[in-house]
């Protein structure tokens, strides 16, 4: 299988706190990889870093290129894109303008913007209802499809996801995760950051657990066979 | 033009908008029909009108904050005033060169300004507003320093020259309206999407692949322009500029109309410039009560309508879908 995504030695500082230390990763086309870890051990961090949001060190290639460093606008060029914490949708704009912007870098051809949305309304049927509403008004399970409906609208070669089952019911959560799970049997490579660690496992091929900004451990998700499993590797 | 029709169609759906529109379009007709000192009045709100417009793309579009926009206008008003006045150009090429200045200029200082955010950035720009102040009333062999330029030719084009008030009001008009519908216009383009995005969330504008610290720059050019244009008109509708015409006060008038109008919407600077600049007028015979009339109905109005009179009609539809049958 193709590598799509190489993290070689990458680090990243927020002044004086290093909040990633020398972490390497990949992502084979067509793989989804979960990230697992407590909060504050670097997860978010690592997709800003990938992204180029924040300062750093190290190499990120992306199929078989560097992304420049400090680039998120090249970096969205590539194809990496990100649905970042919290959603980040624009809550004064109507769901098709949110959906429209994540079109941003296609310039205009409006044939393909077309396949495009009607591809995302096919995933989210909801959001074709919910068009011409402000998306601020929109439940937390509703922006969280519009925030992955705008990331897809990009056209992703790979598709960044951070925390997308923050502050949602379980039942939401379980719709999202399916949705996830059809992309990526559809063959787009994941890369599935939560805290929820028993359901990313779920669909993970592979996962990495981090712990202080680093990578702790690399978990193949079969060989887990129970929570105290789980347990072990999150606590050592 | 489709996205403009359809903006307008939403717009003229709301009765409640439409009758603050009427009331508006009746008090400039008044206005044009009986003449007199409310027409000078409601030419400074249609030259506010251009420049709280243009600080709408920046403030209201974009999410930034600008105490400096004054400063733009000062440099086209002072370049039109002393091309015209002291070496007889015409007011047309005179404000080209006026507007090209005020771009260059906003280029120059966007350029660093823009990196810093939130109250840096008002800082800095407060700055940018004090140092063209400054340069006005020093520059004196230039701009005469506190005395001003008098004999400001008016506006013209070729060999037509608009010498009445009545001309001078509907081309003023004009120009509102223009700079108006431009701004619905870049609101409802990919360019307007990207500035609400950046207004939004920086971090998740940059993960779509928007060139956040270009589009700011181009929000910033976009927006001292408009206040270019205004300063320009102003000077050749008045006849007279001195710094204190772009002084501190332009800037809180200029955020008082923003904020009173409402922030962020189309229609906002032009109720904001009409209401701001009338107000004082309307409390007159209070005498030495005029100054707290008018500061209270500005405290009342954003209590009661925190998003501006143009989020009245909005605020009332709720409050009537509330009701209980």
């Amino acid at each position: 299988m193709a590598r799509m995504l190489e993290v070689e030695g990458l680090s990243a500082r927020y002044g004086h706190v290093e909040a990633l230390r020398l972490v390497d990763l990949h992502v084979d086309d067509g793989e989804l990889v979960a990230v697992l870890g407590p909060n504050g051990a670097g997860k978010s961090t690592l997709m800003r870093a990938l992204l180029g949001l924040v300062p750093t060190e190290g190499r990120v290639r992306f199929c078989g290129a560097d992304v420049p460093r400090r680039n998120p606008v090249a970096a969205a060029a590539c194809g990496l894109i990100l649905v970042p914490e919290g959603r980040g949708i624009f809550g004064p704009m109507t769901v098709a303008d949110n959906l429209e912007l994540g079109a941003y870098l296609l310039k205009g051809n409006r044939a393909e913007f077309t396949r495009r949305l009607e591809r995302v309304l096919a995933l989210f049927p909801r959001l074709k209802e919910r068009l011409p509403q402000v998306s601020g008004s929109l439940s937390g399970g509703e922006q969280q499809m519009l925030a992955i409906g705008r990331a897809l609208m990009a056209e992703p070669k790979i598709l960044l996801l951070d925390e997308p089952s923050l502050g949602l019911a379980p039942r939401i959560i379980e719709e999202i995760l399916e949705k996830l799970g059809e992309l990526n049997r559809g063959g787009l490579p994941i890369i599935l950051v939560e805290q929820k660690a028993p359901l990313a496992l779920k669909l993970a091929r592979r996962a990495y657990l981090m712990s202080i900004g680093s990578i702790a451990a690399e978990i193949d998700p079969r060989t887990i066979k129970s929570q105290d499993e789980l347990t072990h590797f999150y606590l050592g | 033009m489709n996205s403009l029709t359809s903006i307008w169609a939403k717009r003229s759906a709301n009765p409640a908008l439409l009758a603050v529109w009427g009331l508006a379009a009746a008090l400039v007709i008044y206005v044009l029909v009986r003449g007199g000192y409310l027409m000078s009045v409601v030419q400074i709100a249609a030259i506010y009108t251009i420049f709280v417009t243009g600080l709408n793309i920046f403030m209201g579009y974009t999410g930034q904050v600008s105490f400096g926009h004054s400063a733009f206008a000062a440099v086209s008003g002072y370049t039109s005033a002393v091309l015209t006045a002291t070496y007889g150009w015409g007011p047309l090429p005179a404000a080209i060169l006026g507007l090209a200045a005020v771009l260059l200029c906003a280029l120059v200082i966007g350029y660093p300004t823009l990196r810093l955010r939130g109250h840096y950035l008002a800082m800095a720009t407060l700055a940018i507003g004090l140092i063209a102040y400054d340069v006005a009333v020093e520059w004196g062999s230039v701009t005469q320093g506190y005395m001003g330029i008098s004999g400001i030719p008016p506006l013209s084009i070729g060999r037509f020259t608009i010498t009445s008030d009545r001309g001078v009001l509907l081309l003023l008009i004009v120009f509102a309206a223009l700079g108006a519908v431009a701004s619905a216009g870049i609101r409802n383009s990919r360019l307007g999407r990207a500035f609400v995005a950046i207004a939004g969330s920086e971090n998740a504008a940059r993960a779509l692949g928007i060139d956040v610290a270009r589009y700011k720059l181009v929000a910033f050019m976009i927006s001292a322009f408009y206040a270019g244009v205004a300063g320009s008109l102003f000077v050749h509708a008045v006849g007279f500029v001195s710094p204190e015409v772009f002084g501190l006060h332009m800037v809180v008038l200029a955020f008082t109309m923003l904020y009173i109008g409402g922030i962020g919407t189309f229609t906002g600077p032009a109720l904001g410039a009409l209401i701001v600049t009338l107000l004082p007028e309307t409390f007159r015979k209070f005498n030495e009560y005029q100054d707290l009339a008018y500061g209270a109905v500005l405290i009342l109005i954003l209590i009661y309508a925190p998003g501006g009179i143009a989020s009245l009609p909005r605020l009332l539809s709720s409050m009537t879908r509330r009701k209980p049958a």
